[in-house]
């Protein structure tokens, strides 16, 4: 059975752990390592061990309050339990009412960005202006730049609340584009099938 | 079933086939903002409504699609229609199915993505604003802390009362002092103007010290002074004007 909670000791390290709990508390999106070192005035290592204390203490099934690691950092979020009793008072408008254009659009965006809405709209070959202008209203994606030579196009990218609210580390945690689809062979070779079958 | 007359709800349009067909034409709808496979799919539904297939309406359907398709395609990729021209029959099979494969792609990342967002319902968190930034660290020159302290000091010091003494002041007439002077000139020839108004407040000595300049002024009087700040002597003038005497001292 899990001890009780042990939020007061004279452990320094445990000390070290109330401040970075505070900050995370104060935080609007997820803290890295380095900024938590930064703010706690302290080093990466003992910022490390006082995350793994409060990982255990802030876990599924312990507490109500769960750290979690996403976006490339560690931040509060409520437990899956009490998802429910959230669910009544709070709604996550990031995700209300996104379409399969947009979402498709924000693959595009996860993979090849930082790309234009000229290149999205030549791989979905439907128009992403309204598509793009949504996942920026969400701030899902963000403006990263502009394409090279005088008039180019805007670039995007996604952004730390796109990772927050898909609940990935990074984006390093996409499954590979490699592992997805059929491969050009595979469809040329289904397409031709396809079109014996006709002619037959 | 009429082809022109069947109904579509799509994000850029909302109508009769026929009247889209027209703003395409028109261009007054971009050709580019038309999800082709939508209309499609919204078709065939209303095919298998029928128990009998239409053959002339699915004829007449897809003589109307094509041409959609086609504006469409060429809205799409204007400078790339000269390049894909010139392509032999493989190499285009072969861009096509590449296209196809990297739309594929994207559809399946997008699927994994929705599904992920499906598990993922059931975490919530605050998301706000984005935060402040810091405030950038001001530099300031290496400062001598006890000429700050003195600063500090002088700041620190309560501000003087505001003094209201002169508020009661009242100022006596110099004609007062002009009868006065005039009567001890009646009994006496001279007389010592401190030993005469010494006792009295400041503000009547400046009254008298007026009043004995306006004497001086009509010839009444004469004043004699050794030095500057020593006694000032006052007399009859006998109607005489005293050419040595100077106002330095006043």
């Amino acid at each position: 059975m899990d001890r009780p909670l042990r939020l007061i000791t004279a452990n320094p390290v445990d000390q070290l752990a109330r401040t970075l709990e505070a900050l995370l508390v104060v935080a609007s999106a997820p803290l890295s390592v380095e900024e938590l070192a930064q703010a706690a005035d302290d080093d990466a290592e003992r910022i490390e061990t006082a995350l793994g204390l409060l990982s255990d203490r802030y876990r599924e099934g312990r507490s109500g309050i769960v750290l979690e690691r996403v976006a490339g950092g560690y931040a509060f979020r409520a437990s899956r339990e009490a998802a429910v009793a959230c669910g009544r008072l709070f709604e996550r408008p990031v995700e209300r009412g996104l379409s399969q254009a947009g979402m498709e659009t924000l693959a595009i965006v996860a993979y090849l960005g930082p790309c234009s809405r000229p290149e999205i709209t030549r791989i979905r070959g439907v128009a992403a202006d309204s598509a793009v202008a949504g996942l920026l209203e969400r701030g899902l994606i963000a403006e990263a730049g502009r394409e090279d030579g005088p008039g180019g196009a805007v670039r995007y990218r996604t952004t730390a609340l796109f990772e927050r609210v898909f609940g990935l580390e990074s984006a390093s945690a996409l499954p590979r584009l490699d592992d997805l689809g059929e491969t050009a062979a595979e469809i040329r070779e289904r397409l031709e099938s396809v079109g014996l079958g006709k002619t037959a | 079933m009429s082809v022109r007359e069947f109904e579509l709800d799509l994000d850029a349009f909302e109508g009769p086939f026929d009247l889209l067909l027209t703003l395409v034409l028109r261009e007054e709808l971009e050709p580019a903002e038309v999800d082709v496979a939508a209309i499609v799919v919204a078709f065939v539904g209303r095919l298998v409504e029928h128990d009998e297939l239409d053959l002339g309406a699915c004829g007449e359907f897809l003589v109307l699609i094509a041409a959609l398709l086609e504006l469409k395609a060429r809205a799409l990729f204007p400078d790339e229609e000269a390049e894909l021209a010139e392509l032999e029959p493989e190499e285009a099979a072969e861009e096509l199915a590449r296209r196809l494969a990297e739309y594929r792609r994207m559809k399946d990342a997008a699927a994994w993505l929705s599904e992920r967002l499906g598990a993922e319902r059931d975490r919530f968190f605050r998301v706000g604003p984005a935060p402040l930034a810091p405030h950038p660290e001001r530099t300031l020159a290496p400062q001598d802390p006890e000429r700050l302290g003195a600063v500090l000091r002088a700041l620190a010091e309560p501000p003087p009362q505001v003094s209201l003494a002169h508020m009661p002041l009242r100022f006596p007439p110099v004609s007062q002092f002009l009868e006065r002077f005039r009567a001890v000139l009646r009994r006496r020839t001279r007389f010592d103007l401190d030993a005469e108004i010494g006792d009295l407040p400041r503000i009547e000595q400046a009254v008298a010290f007026l009043a004995l300049l306006e004497l001086r002024k009509t010839g009444e009087i004469a004043l004699d002074q050794v030095a500057p700040f020593a006694p000032i002597r006052v007399s009859r003038s006998n109607g005489e004007r005293s050419a040595t005497w100077t106002v330095r001292s006043a």
